[in-house]
């Protein structure tokens, strides 16, 4: 099965997903979130793999090796950043969160309308 | 002209950071007024934009950087006037907002406005991005700060919730738009709109079709249609009045912006042959939206709620617009867009003028204390009305577009449906105006909705002293600019003829494909079409009108009209509406598996009939 | 909707979304095989177009330096919302926890931890054009260096080295400079982000034009955003030892 590791990319995902419905608690949501980010990680660098070649670093290689697509690694370093200051951000919210209602179980929280 | 077009982000993004750097040594003065004309100049370039680009649309190449073979190097915007014309709404409504903030907050501090000039920037950076991967990392930019400027009243727990649940469902949203890029990518090697699109030749596949379901799930999200619009109320609900006007008045427009911005390059020549399948799924969601948004928009009593739900069925009328797939469904959408986001924004600011200086939002407590007021009820009924779409003015021209495109489908039966669901929501907001300026109506109604908690929340308390009367003038007066735009835009020489012209060059993607690839000025367009509303349009508008003034009445005495009616409808009436408040819970678990289940049902629907 | 119904709702819908999925993943060129021609292109020219060895560094920092300003931005965003969501009215108070570590291996490896990583920092930031690394990187290299003074040192001496005033500047400066000089180019008549600067010698420090340039702000920007946000954290947590030892 030559796509087993973009199978491996969804099935991270979606567990992700599952976990932020099941949660009962904010920071453990925020990491599952994570989780689902990474299975976008597994997905965009899998997908630029190309057997046999190297890291896209011409020092020290001549420049007709063959390397892997940089694109994606770009990609990746973006989403990762993207990713990591969100849940700095989600984590704040949770914090904050915890201080004035004194729990951290989403389904605690008072609900927006009587 | 052409080098405007990075000055349209940049220009909003050195601002921040210079407010950010300066910010602590300099007067607060001086921050706002840097902050409100780095606004102002936006505005000023994504108009100068939308009028430069009238003949020919203008492509940017970052960096420089020309195709080599066919293969874009670089990132590219692409603007042309139905592009520019959302930036310069999203400038507009934020200059607004800075002007309103202003005097809003006692103490706002520099931070405030360097979210909100960032929020601009990603805006207008995903308004006019020519590359999909680029449109991710605005769509990121415009995430995050509207995340932060929810949550700004921290110490309340409501705008907490609020921003939590946006950011959540946003966030998946987002990862789902990733994983679609990344699908496209694997399959055509491009990053940028035109070039996917000249790379997927044939008919649809399992991946082209599930790169597009996921796309949709993420932009669905972002615009608040039904079932991805959970979040939207509670958001709205709990955000200051300014960052509502942003976030009502534009960015969920932006949503549906988006879908329409990636679907015509890359989709619409692979889903030739099956357009009507598309049409009708996608004018389904547009209708569901419309129709489920207005009912919600009549059952709530806090007014910020209310103009919540008003605008998850105005963005049903803009998707049902732009799902049309023809050039008049795609100038109508943008028209609409504009108008409607503008008179909602004069709204929100109403609602601000009347929290600011009675401390309260619900329309039920509220009742009578407003007699006093005399500016913002008349700008409340010009708000109003523009719901209306009263002819001949701004939201009149955008739904006349829409009408005439689906008339020509053959699809007149969405006239009816569009004229009652605004008469629905232009209603909710007539009888909570008759109730808190005129006083009219029964003192209270059990079947409204009120909040739970303060029905403030997200708001200044409202204090008694000379600054109060400038928060109102501040509020007021950027109210009547943006109605008088919105109104105005059916006076602007021939724009219907202009837009459907854009639009006609929008839903040619094979003319795009030869500029962007092989740098080719596009040909002259021929004559530009003459348009003016036909009777039809006039006559449904009129309803509309009607339509308003009788449910505004019914709503005002509702408890008379539910005896009348009859008990057994009645009690299925309010059973109805219990389950469908009940829905917006506001529990996380619960938004998330309604986006799963929309994903899944949009999903399971193009599967079957695109393969 | 009751726990129960959510649970089974999301179950069979999910199993539907994830079919789904996976069904269209499959349809991705086989692993391995992947020959997209942006890649390809940009692995060809690169080199020679822009004097850096490290092709990804010349897709962030040149060819895609917009996504890169925007990700900048992000950052940006996401730490004025962290400063505006956690900044303590009890500022000055956390300042006087006394939370100093003692052990004194901990502080001789702590000292010596800090120059190490502050130097290959800077390093990573430095040579992101030739070899693996960059701004990204080394920006956070560098901040955990800075943070290894307050898990070896004390929350007062992680404040002195990272004042509130200084990290904003800093990130402001990071920010505005990626800006800046992305205008620069339009003053010498070239696009929004164009390389302007001499290319240099490839291989070398001095090299790849703005790239280094827009590296060392975006190495910056990181650094700064990420001892701000760790003191924020670390601000909350003392306030909230604080009001437990009221208690």
């Amino acid at each position: 099965m030559s796509y087993f590791p973009y199978l491996v990319a969804g099935l991270v995902f979606m567990i992700g997903i599952a976990g932020v419905v099941t949660s009962r608690n904010l920071i453990h949501l925020v990491v599952c979130l994570s989780v689902a980010q990474s299975g976008t990680y597994i997905l965009l660098l899998a997908i630029g793999y190309r057997s046999g070649g190297t890291a896209p670093i011409f020092k020290g290689i001549s420049e007709k090796a063959k390397t892997v697509d940089p694109v994606v690694q770009a990609l990746t370093l973006t989403d990762v950043v993207v990713s990591v200051v969100v849940a700095a951000l989600l984590l704040a919210l949770a914090l904050d969160v915890q201080k004035n209602e004194e729990t951290l179980d989403p389904e605690e929280l008072p609900s927006m309308r009587s | 002209m052409t080098s405007l077009v990075p000055l349209t982000v940049a220009l909003p993004f050195l601002a921040a950071a210079a407010l950010a750097a300066f910010g602590h040594f300099l007067h607060p003065v001086i921050d706002d007024a840097v902050a409100l004309v780095a606004a102002a100049g936006t505005t000023g370039l994504c108009v100068a934009l939308v009028v430069g680009t009238a003949d020919a649309p203008i492509q940017y190449a970052f960096g420089g950087w020309e195709p080599r073979h066919g293969v874009v190097l670089g990132i590219e915007f692409s603007v042309d006037p139905l592009a520019a014309a959302i930036a310069a709404l999203a400038a507009l409504l934020a200059t607004a907002s800075l002007l309103a903030s202003w005097h809003y907050f006692d103490e706002a501090g520099h931070l405030w406005s360097v979210l909100v000039l960032l929020f601009l920037g990603g805006m207008v950076g995903f308004a006019l991005s020519d590359d999909i991967f680029n449109l991710f990392v605005w769509f990121e930019v415009m995430g995050v700060s509207a995340f932060a400027l929810t949550a700004y009243r921290k110490d309340e727990p409501g705008p907490l919730q609020g921003a939590l649940n946006f950011a959540i469902l946003n966030s998946i949203g987002a990862l789902a738009f990733l994983v679609s890029i990344a699908l496209l990518y694997g399959r055509t090697g491009g990053l940028n709109l035109a070039q996917i699109g000249h790379a997927l030749t044939g008919p649809p596949d399992r991946l082209v079709v599930v790169a597009f379901v996921l796309l949709l799930l993420g932009f669905l999200t972002k615009a608040g249609a039904i079932p991805f619009h959970f979040w939207l109320a509670d958001a709205y609900s709990v955000a200051p009045v300014p960052v509502c006007l942003l976030l009502s008045g534009v960015m969920s427009d932006l949503g549906l912006k988006g879908i329409e911005r990636v679907y015509w390059p890359i989709f619409s020549e692979t889903f030739a042959g099956h357009e009507v399948t598309v049409r009708s799924i996608l004018v389904a969601v547009g209708v569901a939206t419309m129709t489920i948004g207005a009912i919600m928009a009549f059952l709530q009593a806090n007014l910020k709620r209310m103009l919540a739900f008003a605008t998850v069925s105005q963005i049903g009328l803009v998707l049902i617009a732009g799902s049309l797939l023809t050039a008049d469904g795609v100038a109508g959408s943008t028209l609409i867009a504009v108008a409607e986001g503008l008179v909602r924004g004069g709204l929100f600011l109403c609602v601000g003028v009347i929290v600011t200086a009675l401390g309260d939002a619900n329309e039920l407590r509220l009742h009578g204390r407003a007699r006093h007021m005399r500016v913002t009820p008349l700008l409340f009924l010009v708000g109003v009305l523009g719901l209306a779409h009263l002819p001949p003015f701004g939201p009149f021209l955008g739904v006349s577009l829409v009408e005439k495109g689906a008339d020509s489908l053959g699809w007149s039966w969405l006239s009816p449906v569009i004229m009652v669901s605004s008469a629905i929501v232009a209603a909710a907001l007539l009888r909570a105006g008759a109730r808190i300026f005129l006083g009219l109506g029964e003192p209270g109604d059990p079947a409204l909705v009120s909040l739970q908690r303060p029905e403030t929340a997200g708001e200044e308390e409202p204090s008694e002293d000379a600054g109060r009367s400038r928060r109102l003038t501040f509020m007021a007066a950027p109210a009547s600019c943006l109605l008088v735009v919105a109104f105005g835009l059916a006076f602007a020489p021939d724009l219907a003829g202009h837009a459907i012209q854009a639009a006609e060059r929008v839903v040619d993607p094979a003319q795009h494909a030869v500029a962007v690839l092989e740098r080719q000025p596009p040909p002259p367009q021929g004559p530009r079409p003459s348009y003016s509303p036909a009777l039809s349009s006039y006559l449904y508008a009129a309803g509309s009108v009607l339509l308003t003034l009788v449910l505004a009445a019914a709503g005002l005495h509702r408890r008379r009209v539910s005896r009348a009616t009859g008990r057994v409808a009645a009690r299925v009436a309010a059973a109805g509406a219990d389950r469908l408040t009940a829905l917006h819970s506001g529990a996380i678990g619960d938004y998330v598996t309604w986006q799963t289940v929309g994903g899944a049902i949009l999903g399971g629907l193009f599967a079957l009939t695109l393969t | 909707m009751s726990l129960r119904t959510r649970y089974v709702l999301f179950a069979i819908s999910a199993t539907g979304l994830t079919a789904l999925l996976l069904w269209g993943l499959a349809g991705l060129p086989d692993f391995g095989r992947f020959g997209g021609s942006y890649g390809v292109t940009l692995n060809d020219v690169a080199v020679a177009q822009r004097h850096a060895t490290n092709v990804v560094a010349a897709i962030v920092w040149d060819y895609r330096a917009l996504d890169t300003m925007g990700e900048e931005l992000i950052l940006f965003a996401s730490v004025m919302a962290t400063s505006l969501l956690l900044r303590e009215a009890r500022e000055r108070e956390a300042d006087r926890s006394e939370d100093a570590v003692h052990g004194e291996t901990i502080r001789a490896v702590g000292l010596a931890l800090v120059g190490i990583l502050v130097v290959v920092g800077l390093y990573t930031v430095a040579h992101g054009i030739v070899t693996p690394g960059g701004g990204f990187q080394g920006g956070v290299v560098l901040a955990s260096g800075l943070i290894v003074v307050y898990l070896a040192g004390s929350y007062r001496t992680y404040r002195r080295v990272g004042p509130t005033a200084l990290v904003d500047f800093g990130e402001g400066v990071g920010v505005g400079g990626y800006v800046g000089i992305g205008l620069a180019g339009m003053a010498f008549g070239a696009a929004f982000l164009a390389n302007f600067l001499p290319l240099g010698t490839k291989g070398t420090l001095a090299s790849a034009g703005t790239i280094t340039a827009l590296n060392v702000a975006s190495g910056l920007a990181v650094a700064a955003a990420f001892v701000l946000l760790v003191m924020e954290f670390l601000q909350e947590l003392m306030v909230m030892r604080l009001e437990e030892a009221e208690k």
